[in-house]
């Protein structure tokens, strides 16, 4: 187990990116099977693994599939933004309290706006109908699709059209938050939040 | 690989012929991946301690719980020996402890994630799962909740496309 930095784990949302502490052991690195290096694209010029990735390599045949997957769907070209695909991640996250998905994403979101009163607004619950009916629109359906089991309904994509989005936008906000249930169900259950040192 | 054919497209209903035909080529290494990541969390070269049957019989739990009935049935066709108890949501694991706290633990990380603590993680520690089996167990959780949602996003297209 890897040194335990005091602090207890963070329970409110913060943009302010914390320290992901694994509760299981990752994979040393100089231990790791090829199968495990390929998995998680370990070569002699990328060498820096973060301990998240070290956690998923012990199941490196999903690992494998996962991160192409997870930046085809997050960083893929054309489509939705990318500020709009961060809130797809970032309602997820709110849904299922994963302190540490939020803040990386919220972080982005803001960073990509330069605005960082939207994600105080979800943070805090306050997003409401002086927001900006798109972005109402995209939160609301993303929220919903993220309850288990989905309450997302049609009349939540249909106001997804009227706000401008295309079909091929509205399959990327599927995505992203869909992902999202998946890194969430990961993240806040394999390791705590922790504040940085 | 043909994207019509992936579990998703063909449990959401999705066709050559269907409008969103257009979005869903867009997006085909997306749709290639998913079905990849299916195949490596229900029938991965090296399944551990979580055998393939296990694991048709927890993504068919999982299904049920988010009340996605076609996906249930796709998760049936995959059953083998030890799969119908552990699909059974009225079936708490009995006596078997090793049963129980998986089965328990799927249930709380599909419904509820945001209750699962380190307890949780210590707790199938202690019914004799290892650290690699916990990480194959989670991603087979997240990877079928991950799966529930994208076909109930495509349905929910096609009803308005």
């Amino acid at each position: 187990m890897s040194e335990l930095i005091p602090g207890e784990p963070i329970k409110k949302f913060t943009t302010v990116v914390p320290h992901w502490q694994p509760r299981v052991t990752p994979v040393e690195l100089h231990h790791a099977t090829d199968e495990q290096l390929d998995a998680m694209k370990v070569t002699v010029s990328n060498t820096k693994i973060g301990e998240y990735t070290l956690v998923l390599a012990l199941d490196p045949e999903t690992l494998q599939q996962r991160t192409p997957l997870f930046n085809g769907i997050m960083y893929g070209r054309g489509g939705l933004s990318r500020a709009e695909t961060e809130l797809g991640a970032v309602a997820a996250s709110v849904v299922n309290q994963c302190i540490y998905c939020a803040a990386v994403h919220a972080n982005r979101y803001n960073e990509l706006t330069k605005d960082e009163s939207l994600t105080e607004s979800i943070f805090a619950g306050s997003v409401d109908a002086e927001t900006e009916p798109r972005i109402n629109a995209l939160l609301e359906f993303a929220t919903k699709l993220s309850q288990c089991p989905s309450e997302a309904t049609r009349a939540d994509v249909e106001r997804l059209i009227e706000n401008g989005l295309s079909m091929g936008e509205v399959l990327d906000l599927v995505l992203s938050a869909s992902l999202f249930g998946w890194a969430n169900r990961l993240m806040h259950v394999l390791g705590d939040p922790l504040p940085q040192e | 690989m043909d994207i019509f054919e992936t579990v998703v497209a063909k449990v959401a209903g999705i066709t050559k012929s269907s409008p969103l035909k257009g979005a869903l080529i867009l997006r085909s290494d997306i749709l290639e991946l998913t079905e990849n990541s299916h195949d490596a969390s229900l029938r991965p070269n090296q399944p551990g301690g979580l055998n393939h049957a296990e694991r048709a019989g927890l993504a068919c739990r999982i299904a049920k719980r988010n009340n996605e009935s076609v996906l249930t049935r796709h998760y049936e066709t995959m059953f083998g020996v030890g799969s119908q108890s552990f699909a059974n949501t009225e079936f708490d694991g009995g006596d078997d402890a090793r049963a129980k706290a998986i089965l328990r633990h799927t249930d709380l990380v599909t419904l509820n994630p945001k209750e699962a603590t380190a307890d949780d993680v210590l707790a199938l520690r202690t019914a004799g799962l290892d650290d690699a089996d916990i990480v194959r167990l989670s991603e087979l959780i997240a990877f079928v909740s991950y799966q529930i949602r994208v076909v109930a996003g495509l349905r929910l297209m096609a009803e308005v496309a």
